[in-house]
């Protein structure tokens, strides 16, 4: 059973379908990323999952049930624009939204505790928001996201706006965070970031989910049949008329092979040959390349 | 209901605790009482130098000298308004003042050419000349043969008091206008004062995007209704701290400077002469009246009415300012619906206080946008029973509405971004689904 489940979701705003029949399973305890072009319609749908707005029609299940009020205190959920109020004491900021979430006085002390002891940040308590840098707010952002030990945290363009530092460090604690069983969702627009995190991918686009399944599958899903081959010695031509020749070096070759030509086949008719193997990839396409496949078909296709 | 509280909670201390705040709370009684010791001092002054006055009798008008002031002396001289003239800047007198000649008794404007060393003052203008103007009305009277005690039975007073109910006196009437002034203008200040401030800490939270934080924990009618208690809160206390500071700052002054406030300023007020005697008695009569108003019913009528009138009021700037976006000048046209009926009812409340049981008094203090600052006003009048619970039905049911419509637009408002919103717009939130 999923941590979350949307079910045919929709959601208008006046003419506006931000949210077009959405439907898909998060397992529990992955990273799942949320991915889309800007105004893809990720925030209207994460303000539905955190209650903030609700559906028009279909349904969201989290953990089995139907989405009620007792599911907020169990989600995080850090906002894209990103806001605390500035006036405040770090320390008693913390306090305010972590007892927001339902936490009693003490254990939002010794969590907060916790998160300072952990950043190094301990002397932060009595110094107001606005005497932080934008980077130490986003510290903070962080540590109230997640103070409360949410089962689904809900990061939205977590890393934008930190230096290689400080994402390292958010980045660290997110991947603590999913081993101790916290479900993931992370939402954006930046691929590289979500190949090197999530495992399990949704396309949104346009109101529309175009494409989910895990990351490896996706890959497989939109793979164009390329093999990297590189080598020493001559490449004899009986190999190449089985494959379509891409891009050929003296060194190495790039080859199409139909979608049915085994992998090992190729490879077991190169060893035959004198030819010295280095090395023999298969070339995936990068989420980045699918998604701007996806996206632009999905363009053209809209405008006909 | 734990979260509507820890969001009362914070948004009530971070502004108590403020120092503008603790500042603004405590220095203003003492800037109140200064204000009227200075006032006091700028109405008790008399002018610094005394000034010697020659009234030149040529004719025979006046029977003995004025009485000397404090700053006057006089002199009378049968003769010489020449030499005296001609040899003023030598000689001891200040001012020099042909007494002019009564030729007719009816004759009754006088116009007297006056020299002095420098320009007098206006006061000093005017208070020769009511001397003079007396002495010349006693002149009169000996000629026509008239006595002094025969002109006294000529005067009569008259006061009217309201028949069949106790305790009413004839200040009753203006010390309710008094009262009711105050209260309605109490009224007026806190709604706006504190309604304000509902708004820009909407703002503030849409502007700085702590809102949606916010919300992904509490409802966002929890947040408006918590952020318009806890403001609600500040404001009554700062009230209840100044209730109590400025007599307190009113008793020490009076002790520390040794002089009698009340009497100074009703003496500030009615100019300076002053029958002192005759004003004792007025201002025992005065707090007298005060004490027997009925404060028991007064004081929590005006509570409920501060909140009634509270609530109505700062939900819709609360509306107003989760519409608004960054720029405060594009949003202020929004506030003019709510301000143009605070303002109407304020000058409702003036008119009122002189006519408290018009037409135009019970309308206006029934009508929910008015009847906060009307109500109040008319309150010290003792208005009938009925009128007063129907204002406060219809004002307590208003509210509530008001609270449940700006939360249906707040909830739509503090989530939307880069757009210019007009009253049209804000019509459509309210019939947008959650």
């Amino acid at each position: 059973m999923g941590i979350l489940k949307i079910d045919d979701v929709t959601k208008t705003y006046g003419d506006y379908m931000a949210v077009n029949h959405v439907s898909f399973d998060m397992p529990e305890g992955s990273i799942f990323g949320m991915l889309g072009p800007n105004g893809a319609g990720k925030t209207s749908l994460i303000r539905i999952i955190t209650t903030i707005t609700r559906a028009d029609s279909g349904a969201v299940y989290f953990n089995g049930e139907k989405l009620n009020s007792t599911h907020p205190s169990q989600t995080g959920y850090m906002p894209e624009e990103r806001g605390l109020y500035k006036k405040m004491k770090v320390g008693d900021h913390l306090m305010y939204l972590a007892q927001l979430k339902g936490l009693s006085k003490k254990d939002a002390k010794s969590k907060i505790d916790y998160w300072f002891e952990k950043f190094g940040i301990e002397d932060w308590w009595p110094k107001k928001v606005e005497e932080l840098s934008k980077g130490m707010q986003q510290k903070i952002q962080f540590i109230s996201t997640v103070v409360h030990e949410p089962k689904l945290l809900i990061l939205d363009e977590p890393f934008s706006g930190l230096d290689p530092i400080n994402t390292n460090l958010i980045k660290d604690e997110i991947y603590e965070l999913n081993r101790k069983g916290t479900s993931i969702i992370f939402s954006t627009h930046r691929m590289e970031q979500v190949e090197e995190i999530c495992e399990h991918i949704v396309l949104i686009n346009k109101g529309k989910n175009v494409l989910q399944g895990t990351v490896a599958d996706v890959k497989n899903q939109f793979k164009d049949n390329l093999f990297k081959i590189e080598y020493t010695g001559i490449l004899p031509e009986n190999v190449l008329n089985m494959a379509k020749v891409i891009e050929k070096t003296d060194k190495s070759i790039i080859i199409k092979v139909d979608a049915e030509t085994d992998s090992n086949q190729l490879l077991q008719r190169l060893l035959q040959q004198e030819v010295f193997i280095h090395s023999f990839n298969e070339i995936l396409p990068s989420l980045n390349e699918i998604f701007i496949k996806k996206v632009e078909s999905i363009g053209m296709t809209s405008e006909e | 209901m734990n979260k509507l509280w820890l969001i009362i909670k914070r948004e009530y201390l971070t502004r108590v605790k403020k120092r503008s705040f603790i500042l603004a709370t405590i220095l203003t009684p003492f800037a109140f009482v200064l204000f009227f010791i200075v006032v006091g001092f700028i109405f008790s002054y008399e002018g610094d130098d005394k000034l010697k006055v020659a009234l030149v009798d040529e004719h025979g008008i006046l029977d003995r000298k004025p009485a000397n002031e404090d700053n006057l002396f006089f002199v009378i001289k049968d003769d010489g308004y020449d030499q005296l003239v001609s040899g003023m800047d030598s000689s001891e007198f200040d001012v020099v003042i042909k007494v002019p000649e009564v030729k007719i008794l009816s004759a009754k404007t006088f116009e007297i050419e006056y020299h002095a060393k420098k320009q007098l003052g206006l006061d000093i203008e005017m208070n020769l000349e009511s001397k003079i103007s007396s002495k010349i009305r006693d002149y009169k009277m000996r000629e026509m043969k008239l006595e002094k005690s025969q002109l006294d039975n000529l005067k009569s007073s008259v006061s009217l008091t309201r028949g069949g109910v106790e305790g009413e006196s004839k200040f009753t009437t203006a010390i309710g206008a008094g009262i009711g002034g105050v209260m309605g203008f109490i009224m007026y200040m806190t709604i706006f004062i504190y309604g304000m401030m509902v708004m820009r800490s909407v703002m503030e939270e849409k502007t700085s995007r702590i809102v949606e934080v916010m919300i992904s924990s509490v409802k966002p009618f929890q947040l408006m209704l918590g952020k318009i208690i806890g403001v609600g809160g500040v404001g009554l206390t700062q009230i209840l701290i100044w209730s109590i500071l400025i007599p307190i700052g009113y008793l020490l002054v009076g002790l520390f400077f040794d002089f009698d406030l009340e009497q100074m300023n009703s003496a500030a007020a009615a100019g300076s002469n002053v029958d002192v005697a005759g004003m004792e008695d007025e201002i025992m009569i005065f707090m007298n009246e005060v004490r027997n108003m009925n404060w028991w019913s007064i004081l929590p009528l005006f509570l409920f009415y501060f909140l009634g009138g509270y609530f109505l009021y700062s939900s819709m700037f609360a509306a107003v300012g989760s519409a608004m976006g960054d720029d405060l000048g594009e949003g202020q046209a929004l506030t003019i619906p709510i301000t143009i009926p605070v303002i109407l009812a304020l000058y409702i409340m003036m008119v009122v206080v002189t006519a408290p049981q018009s037409n135009l008094a019970i309308w206006s203090s029934i009508f929910p946008l008015f009847s906060p600052i009307v109500m109040p006003a008319r309150l010290a009048f003792s208005p009938p029973i009925w009128q007063i619970l129907v204002s406060m039905a219809v004002l307590a049911a208003t509210s509530i509405f008001f609270v449940w419509v700006s939360a249906r637009i707040y909830r739509v408002g503090i989530l939307m971004y880069g757009k210019k919103v007009g009253f049209k717009e804000i019509g459509k939130w309210l019939f947008h689904k959650e």
